[in-house]
């Protein structure tokens, strides 16, 4: 039946979008699936007024980014290089810019 | 039925051109589907923890008020309930309690939360999985804090938190006020910081405006900063890692461009002759597209099938170092595939429009000359 190249290559695009299709319904269905556990977690939140992902916790201002205080970006001393390496995958909280520090 | 016939025919020819080069097409293909890979693996982890983060924060607090002295926070006296109270719109205020607890047995930084109602009572604690594991600790067992004065106290283990929450409560330690204050020794009529409830959240503004007003020591962080810090962040963490692969990036782009716009004296030939023997320009033209067509197409959808296989399957094994940093409690939870056409489109057009387009040009040129001047190259 697929005696030539070409309808290998499009036999192969075929089933890539056919797995395209896959993929996405994989997605939705994941979503639905994962939607009681994150709505549990959003009620944990929600009861003990959490305000931060618990995703780096070498420091206080990694742990809670959002509640960092405006000097901790140089909270060490005012030319000191980050210490965390975290410290440098965590962008400095959105309050500090309207604070017009940056500038 | 011609056309396609047509198409077909011109497919097979292209495929053959193809396999004729196959060392250098190879290398080519395997490079651009590493490529399309990372930047899918990069935009669909990033996209899915943003939009779950989205999901979570929404359920943060209103507003959190934080005192600060000498540009540091500090902790807030009870009085101030009332002052916030007085303001015009505040539905509810309340005080947390909450702070940070190092343990040097394991090195690793906790975070102690006191609940409005904790259930068990001073004497018992609540932990969060991160803790367990490190700990070593499950229900029952009993850990010792070092309170402030440096003695010990010992709370029972009365639950542990489920693991399937660990994004938010790894590092977590639920206790009694009592113990808090016991191990932190903050002083009773203090909190860590307040949390406002409003009527109307249009008034947002206002509120927080009044609140620098008639507490100046205090600065009121809304909701919407919360989740505005987690969006920046995740943006700028996906920043990184591009920045990270934007060498191995920037040689693909100088490899292909090669490859694309400079035609070989070989490839000038061959187009040469298929004209000689009657190929028409546009041909020609469809002949290079179905080449560039299948190179970045069979790239594209593996690269994207092993970034969803890596990030939604594998836990993201490849990008954890990076992310982990010095984190000794960082928690173990699996990507939820917030997955939509809208990603999937922005990887194709990022990645196969332009790797096409750049093959169409040069062969257009060369397809455009006299024959018999390529031949003569």
């Amino acid at each position: 039946m697929l005696s030539r190249k070409s309808d290998f290559f499009i036999a192969f695009l075929v089933i890539c979008l056919m797995l395209l299709l896959l993929m996405t319904v994989h997605a939705a269905f994941s979503v639905r699936h994962a939607m009681p556990n994150i709505q549990a977690k959003a009620r944990m939140v929600r009861g003990l007024h959490l305000t931060d992902l618990s995703l780096f916790t070498d420091a206080r201002y990694t742990r809670h980014p959002s509640m960092a205080d405006l000097h901790t970006a140089f909270q060490d001393h005012p030319m000191s290089f980050e210490h965390f390496p975290s410290g440098a995958i965590v962008f400095p909280p959105s309050h500090i810019h309207s604070y017009g520090l940056d500038q | 039925m011609g056309w396609i016939n047509k198409q077909r025919n011109i497919l097979d020819f292209a495929l053959n051109s193809l396999l004729r080069r196959k060392g250098k097409n190879s290398a080519l293909f395997v490079v651009y589907t590493g490529i399309i890979f990372l930047v899918s693996s990069i935009i669909f982890s990033s996209e899915s923890i943003k939009r779950e983060s989205q999901i979570l924060l929404e359920n943060s607090p209103e507003v959190v008020v934080q005192r600060t002295i000498a540009g540091r926070h500090d902790l807030i006296p009870e009085q101030y309930i009332g002052q916030l109270k007085s303001i015009r719109g505040v539905q509810e205020v309340k005080g947390r309690l909450w702070g940070y607890y190092f343990e040097p047995g394991v090195q690793a930084n906790y975070t102690f939360v006191v609940p409005d109602e904790f259930l068990y009572g001073p004497g018992y604690i609540v932990i969060g999985n991160g803790v367990s594991k490190t700990f070593l600790a499950g229900k029952g067992d009993i850990l010792p804090f070092k309170t402030l004065d440096g003695s010990y106290t010992s709370l029972e283990v009365a639950d542990i938190l489920s693991p399937d929450s660990e994004i938010v409560s790894s590092d977590l330690i639920l206790l009694s006020e009592y113990d808090f204050r016991k191990v932190t020794g903050m002083q009773k009529g203090f909190y860590t910081d307040m949390i406002l409830k409003v009527r109307n959240t249009r008034e947002l503004q206002a509120i927080t405006d009044k609140i620098r007003r008639i507490l100046p020591d205090t600065r009121p962080i809304t909701r919407n900063e919360i989740m505005r810090t987690y969006e920046a962040i995740f943006d700028w963490r996906s920043g990184i890692l591009l920045a990270v692969i934007s060498g191995a990036a920037f040689a693909f782009i100088i490899f292909a461009w090669d490859k694309a716009t400079g035609l070989s004296s070989e490839e000038k030939k061959e187009i040469g002759i298929l004209k000689g023997i009657g190929w028409e320009t546009s041909d020609v033209l469809f002949m290079k597209t179905w080449e560039g067509l299948i190179i970045s197409l069979s790239a594209f959808f593996l690269g994207v099938f092993f970034a969803y296989i890596h990030i939604y399957f594998a836990s993201a094994f490849l990008f954890m170092p990076v992310l982990k940093g010095w984190s000794v409690l960082y928690p173990e939870f699996r990507l939820v595939p917030f997955l939509d056409m809208f990603q999937i489109t922005t990887i194709f057009f990022l990645t196969v429009a332009p790797y096409t387009v750049a093959t169409i040009i040069p062969s257009w040129r060369a397809a455009t000359i006299d024959p018999d001047s390529v031949m003569r190259l």
